[in-house]
């Protein structure tokens, strides 16, 4: 598969200051009561990794590959929907004594 | 369907997927948006997932739907069980998952033995290590914390055997990248980096998980980030950085609220230098709830100080029973919040939350503690080290200088505690000997039902 621009180098580089910036940038200013919750907001975010598992048992042709790819995606999907039905669980119950929404 | 057309479509999911976590997280830190943070990303999540199976060049569909089916159901099914009491574990057994993961795509990587060259060889191999060890040792927090290993393993020389096996599995990794292409070498660097990670967490006792817990769950979403360069996935890339930079900031306010160095957490065991401390003298005078009723009632200010050992009694639906009284009552009620109430930083506001106390009364250590001064009652629940004024005063305690919420300034103080020991630190605590303390003794939710019936019979 031919990508259209490779991103290694200076670029990588970049990409990888600004995001970490970004991370830093957004956590900073959070209040301790939804440190719990934020942890397991961003634990939800890194299960991005199902979709490199994905790629990786889609690419797979031995079975050693096949097997190691198969546990990485159930693994990744494990973190992607966990992550994200605890996160919203916690979220969920946060409310206001004014009633808003 | 032409490729470059599905690879532009593939391109542009990831793009907006990557948008979309980033607002997510940033709607995540209030409290008023939070739950429209977590429902953009799951947006993301979904979108990222799907476009990926139009991913050119591949095959194993059935077997990667199993893969999918199989762990989401798990997940969701776990997930949706848990109680909040066991959340921290819970976040801890779904990161050594993404750990894991991020292992597999590093070890299927480099079993096939293809040339990466030497940076993304690089990537790919410390992208694998980074998530094994965050693999196996968030598997380690997660059976501590859910009791099945409950003693903490120490022994002479563990700091060198974590130290040889970090020095050989870096031998291992230069050698997988300068001659690529051999199995066993990847399957001992992996060996290598999972014994790691146990042997790294086995020492380290309970009261400091929640610091490695996060610790792990800023390294998978660097190992994540990795593996993200090595495939050339931007969403990855993104993804992964962001949460390894917000989990090492959020490791560290963890740490500093908990007043321990990340390098003690990691490095030595709670209480392994205890200082004796000064004695404290007096004694605890007890009081009964109908008492405890009544001062609370004509109170003007209340302030509750919840702990662990209130969520470990389910009090706190009883206590938020017992707020609304007295807020109709006219009583000014706040609760107090330490950082490491619960067992997590925030986890106290979330077992608040369950119970159906608004956040907006809910106030943590520095903007509640200049208020303690003008309190009528400071209720202390199942909360101990977190209220101990030693950490103020004596030098030569092992808490000194830990951040507390400083309930001896309050006019009347009562603590309601099962019985007289002292607190998880073994260090006795000073505030339940002073002038103005009672102690209310018994479990947190029948204290709480007696202390309901005391208010409602006025």
């Amino acid at each position: 598969m031919e990508q259209i621009m490779q991103i290694d180098g200076f670029i990588a580089l970049y990409i990888f200051m600004l995001a970490g910036f970004v991370g830093h940038e957004i956590i900073g200013k959070v209040p301790a009561i939804l440190h719990t919750p934020l942890m397991s907001g961003s634990n939800f975010i890194h299960g991005i990794v199902l979709v490199g598992a994905m790629v990786a048992l889609g690419r797979a042709s031995t079975p050693l590959e096949q097997i190691i790819g198969f546990i990485g995606v159930f693994l990744g999907a494990g973190n992607a929907v966990g992550g994200y039905v605890v996160t919203e669980r916690m979220l969920e119950m946060f409310k206001s004594s004014k009633g808003e929404k | 369907m032409d490729i470059l057309n599905m690879t532009l479509i593939i391109d542009l999911s990831y793009f907006l997927a990557a948008v979309l976590f980033i607002f997510g997280l940033k709607r995540m830190s209030s409290p008023v948006t939070a739950r429209g943070g977590i429902v953009w990303a799951g947006v993301g999540m979904g979108l990222a997932t799907i476009v990926t199976f139009l991913f050119p060049g591949m095959t194993n569909y059935l077997l990667m739907v199993i893969a999918i089916g199989l762990g989401g159901v798990i997940a969701w099914v776990s997930g949706k069980k848990v109680a909040m009491t066991d959340m921290p574990q819970m976040i801890a057994l779904y990161n050594g998952m993404g750990g894991g993961a991020a292992a597999a795509i590093a070890a299927v990587e480099l079993f096939s033995g293809k040339d990466h060259g030497l940076t993304f060889g690089i990537l790919a191999v410390l992208g694998g290590f980074i998530g094994a060890v965050s693999f196996s040792g968030s598997l380690v927090a997660f059976a501590k914390l859910q009791g099945f290993k409950n003693t903490t393993l120490r022994f002479k020389g563990q700091q060198m055997l974590n130290l040889a096996l970090l020095l050989s599995s870096l031998v291992v990794a230069v050698m997988i990248i300068t001659q690529h292409s051999s199995g066993n070498l990847v399957s001992i660097f992996f060996m290598l980096s999972l014994v790691l990670g146990v042997t790294m967490t086995v020492p380290i006792g309970g009261a400091d998980m929640p610091v490695v817990i996060s610790l792990y769950n800023a390294f998978t979403g660097l190992a994540v980030a990795f593996e993200g360069f090595v495939q050339q996935n931007p969403a990855m890339i993104i993804a992964g950085t962001v949460v390894g930079a917000a989990g090492s900031l959020l490791t560290q306010l963890m740490a500093k609220a908990m007043n321990r160095s990340l390098a003690h957490v990691l490095f030595s065991g709670f209480g392994e230098t205890v200082a004796e401390g000064q004695e404290v003298t007096g004694s605890m005078k007890p009081i009964d709830a109908t008492d405890v009723g009544v001062m609370m009632a004509f109170a003007n200010k209340v302030l509750i100080i919840p702990g662990y050992g209130m969520a470990v009694a389910q009090a706190q639906h009883k206590v938020w029973e017992l707020t609304q009284l007295l807020i109709e009552r006219g009583v000014d009620i706040k609760f107090a919040i330490h950082p490491v109430a619960g067992r997590m930083p925030g986890h106290m506001n979330v077992l608040l939350a369950e119970a159906g106390v608004p956040y907006d009364i809910i106030y943590d250590e520095n903007e509640i503690n200049s208020e303690f001064e003008s309190a009528d009652v400071a209720l202390i629940i199942g909360a101990n080290d977190v209220v101990n004024p030693v950490a103020r005063t004596d030098p030569s305690s092992p808490i000194y200088g830990m951040p507390i919420l400083n309930a001896d300034y309050a006019k009347n103080v009562v603590v309601v505690k099962r019985g007289q020991g002292a607190g998880f630190s073994g260090i006795e605590n000073a505030l339940f000997f002073l002038d103005q303390t009672r102690m209310l003794y018994g479990d947190g939710q029948e204290v709480a039902g007696e202390l309901i019936q005391a208010v409602k019979s006025l």
